[in-house]
């Protein structure tokens, strides 16, 4: 200690604004007015939109009308498509989170209350433009109208697991659907995503990237790397950060939110940073289908921060009731992404409660009938069903002589297991 | 990669008198030309060509969007480098100090080495890192360092160190056309001439021996043959890199009948001349200027012993660096050199 007479120091140390047995309480949250925040043009320069970093983005008001000039005004049909894929995906999650529970696999991640920043983003894109997700952007996937059986198959990690059941479940590669391989190193999609930008304009090609990362991830120094590569390249790549406002059970904070906003990391790189309202799907929509156009014209990247809450869980593995008041998730105020579509979809008059609860029933027989089809090729509790040869294979591109021993031992030691 | 002879004639072309980095930078040049699709990153590289020079003309010949410098970004370099090869480029990237590739571990350990398999074959990476590494020029702890153990350490990393500029531009070629990452450390102390641990000595330049003669074409050598430096009867020296020379002109000076190999690429390792090798002479002596413990010296050590247990007569000695970080004043007493070389051959002769 110095002699000096001054103030001992003291340490911040983030706490959420509640824990469990405690009342959620969001009265410090102002919800912003849909259809307030100006849309600029996508050519906008970053240093005279820095106001988007701060504010929100949002479409759809209470009453589920679209308001203000970020309005996508999408066909009808474009609606009901975005308003299937976000319901397939969260039948999706609910049978499969249960065939977890049931034991058919180790582990699922749930994206519940989050189906808006992965499906309307991707309905934003070509599908020709290279996605490079995180471990809960399934909704991609089903949005890219990629094969639930194929998912499932990786889930359960059984024989038509084209993955060959090297990956933990959701750990999805859908090269056919531009869906880059999922890490489970956090972030490390970013300066990735950057880098595949940077070659398409580099070869002058038109197809852009995007890539999602959670608001706890953005502390990764890939995080920034990417942010740093992107501004200095003007990389045509579109920046996701979703903010769901948990990771497993550190809140916001613990990435800076106490501090400012998510989106706000774009200004110090002077990149155009956006702010939406994630459970606001056409918001998602207008603000991915501006960067698109920004990342198309040469503009460069855009960071966008989708304002979300995670519903449920962090994955199987854990419990919220351990770490967050109970009743967070149904005091949040900005609804769930898609009855907040299908009150929209039905204020238009081209949906109604009876078509939407025959699409839920459909949808479960679905997933059902998927995962049916899935089972058929087995389950991860099957036990050591896949080729043993094949945990050698794609090493390397030719098997060097030592895993070729390797393997040889492996295989020997099968035997003397009687397996 | 397996199986492609050394060298291609009629591609080499003639032969022109070059150092390490005019042999690195031919490798790049003649990679770049023949495939549209490298491209080569990294601080410093574009219009400065290097603080090595090995990049030096590049950016003037191939342009900006194919030679471009980066942010002093190790992870971001080799995450991006990741990047542009899922897109379908060929990614050579630098890192200006094998010292300073930490931060890229992550990308290089658990996405690079394992895109093939965790994708089963849709994604791969084939990136070439190349990166200035060891010591013997006043570095200290930061300019020093030979981290290749941690490197071969990994499933679906190839490592590579060549030890002269013929190696240096055919492995180069051969690690960049590879489909897999490879790391390529090069050892900076004889970028300009061989050095035999005698640093009281004055350096002779590379162009007073043999291996400078190289082919200004195309040729490769293969990853993962090494070479036979020196045929002997008496011990088996395993080295690469600086520690060829220094090995080269300790046996010079022992008069030990020893038989020097090169490995040339660590992993993958050419077990058959090893084996083949000490099987022959029933000793042998591993070096390498990288710390001791969990070094490479440690791995093939116990290949050694597996492969060869019945010829040996005696205890395998390992020689290397000790286990400190890379002291700046001390560095000759650091320095794995001649006399370290010669205590090791005389105990491995004892017995």
């Amino acid at each position: 200690m110095s002699g000096q007479n001054l103030p001992p120091l003291s340490l911040h140390v983030p706490e959420p604004r509640s824990r469990p047995g405690e009342a959620a309480d969001f009265s410090d949250f102002a919800i912003p007015v849909a259809g307030a925040v100006p849309r600029p043009e996508s050519h906008a320069r970053p240093a005279d939109i820095r106001d988007l970093c701060y504010d929100m983005i949002r479409v759809l008001d209470d009453q589920g009308r679209a308001r203000g000039p970020w309005n996508p005004r999408l066909a009808s049909e474009t609606l009901l498509r975005m308003l299937r894929s976000m319901a397939l995906t969260r039948a999706f999650d609910d049978r499969i989170y249960r065939a977890q529970r049931q034991g058919k696999t180790s582990f699922y991640v749930k994206c519940t209350g989050e189906e808006a920043t992965s499906v309307a983003a991707a309905h934003a894109l070509d599908y020709d433009d290279m996605i490079f997700p995180g471990y809960r952007q399934q909704g991609l996937l089903i949005a890219r109208d990629w094969p639930l059986v194929d998912m499932i198959n990786q889930i359960f990690s059984n024989r038509a697991d084209r993955l060959k059941g090297r990956q933990m479940p959701i750990m999805y590669s859908a090269r056919g659907a531009n869906f880059f391989s999922i890490s489970g190193n956090l972030a490390t999609q970013y300066p990735q995503a950057v880098g595949w930008a940077m070659a398409s304009a580099a070869r002058g090609d038109s197809r852009i990237a995007s890539v999602w990362c959670g608001e706890g991830s953005t502390a990764e120094g890939d995080f920034h790397s990417a942010m740093t590569f992107a501004t200095v390249y003007r990389a045509p790549v579109i920046l996701n950060i979703v903010n769901n406002q948990w990771a497993i059970s550190s809140f916001s904070g613990f990435a800076g939110a106490e501090a400012t906003t998510f989106a706000a990391r774009a200004i110090g790189y002077g990149m155009a940073g956006l702010r939406v309202d994630g459970n606001d799907a056409l918001a998602v929509y207008a603000a991915t289908a501006w960067a698109a156009d920004r990342a198309r014209s040469n503009q460069g990247p855009t960071l966008i921060e989708h304002f979300t809450y995670r519903a449920e869980s962090h994955s199987t593995s854990d419990d919220p009731g351990k770490y967050r008041a109970a009743e967070e998730r149904v005091k949040w105020p900005l609804g769930d992404p898609i009855v907040r579509l299908k009150q929209h979809v039905i204020a238009l008059g081209i949906w109604d409660e009876e078509r939407h609860a025959l699409m839920d029933a459909e949808l479960a027989e679905q997933v059902q009938q998927a995962q049916r089809e899935a089972e058929k090729n087995g389950i991860l509790a099957d036990g050591l069903k896949q080729n043993f040869d094949s945990m050698f294979e794609d090493v390397f591109e030719e098997m060097p002589w030592h895993l070729k021993e390797q393997a040889a031992q492996m295989l020997a030691e099968r035997r003397a297991a009687g397996i | 990669m397996a199986g492609v002879s050394e060298a291609a004639p009629v591609e080499a072309g003639p032969t022109r008198t070059m150092n390490m980095i005019q042999a690195i930078n031919s490798a790049i040049d003649v990679a770049m030309d023949r495939d549209g699709s490298t491209v080569v990153l990294g601080e410093d590289v574009g219009y400065f060509g290097g603080v090595f020079k090995a990049t030096e003309g590049l950016q003037a010949k191939f342009g900006k969007t194919r030679v471009f410098d980066t942010p002093i970004s190790e992870n971001g370099i080799i995450g991006v480098a990741v990047g542009m090869a899922t897109y379908g480029l060929r990614p050579v990237a630098e890192i200006q100090f094998a010292d300073y590739i930490y931060p890229a571990f992550d990308q290089l350990v658990s996405e690079a080495a394992r895109l093939r398999y965790r994708s089963a074959g849709e994604y791969t990476a084939p990136i070439t890192v190349r990166s200035p590494f060891g010591g013997g020029i006043f570095g200290g702890q930061t300019h020093s360092q030979s981290p290749e153990g941690i490197f071969t350490h990994v499933a679906g990393l190839k490592t590579v160190i060549p030890s002269n500029p013929y190696d240096a531009k055919g492995l180069l070629i051969a690690a960049i056309e590879d489909n897999d990452p490879v790391i390529f450390f090069e050892p900076k102390r004889i970028y300009n001439g061989p050095f035999d641990g005698h640093y009281d000595r004055p350096a002779a330049p590379w162009s007073k021996f043999a291996d400078s003669a190289v082919p200004e074409g195309y040729y490769r050598v293969p990853l993962g043959k090494a070479k036979i430096v020196r045929e002997g009867n008496d011990v088996t020296i395993v080295a690469y890199g600086t520690m060829v020379h220094v090995a080269s002109g300790a046996v010079a000076e022992s008069g030990i009948d020893a038989e020097l190999i090169d490995l040339r690429t660590l992993v993958p390792l050419d077990i058959e001349m090893i084996a083949a090798s000490v099987k022959k002479t029933g000793r042998c002596v591993v070096v390498h200027e990288a710390t001791r413990t969990g070094g490479f010296g440690a791995e093939l050590s116990a290949l050694v012993q597996e492969h060869c247990f019945h010829s040996l007569e005696a205890p395998i000695q390992r020689v290397t660096g000790w286990d400190t970080p890379y002291p700046h004043s001390l560095e000759w007493a650091y320095f794995p050199g001649p006399v370290r070389l010669r205590l090791a051959l005389e105990r491995v002769m004892q017995d």
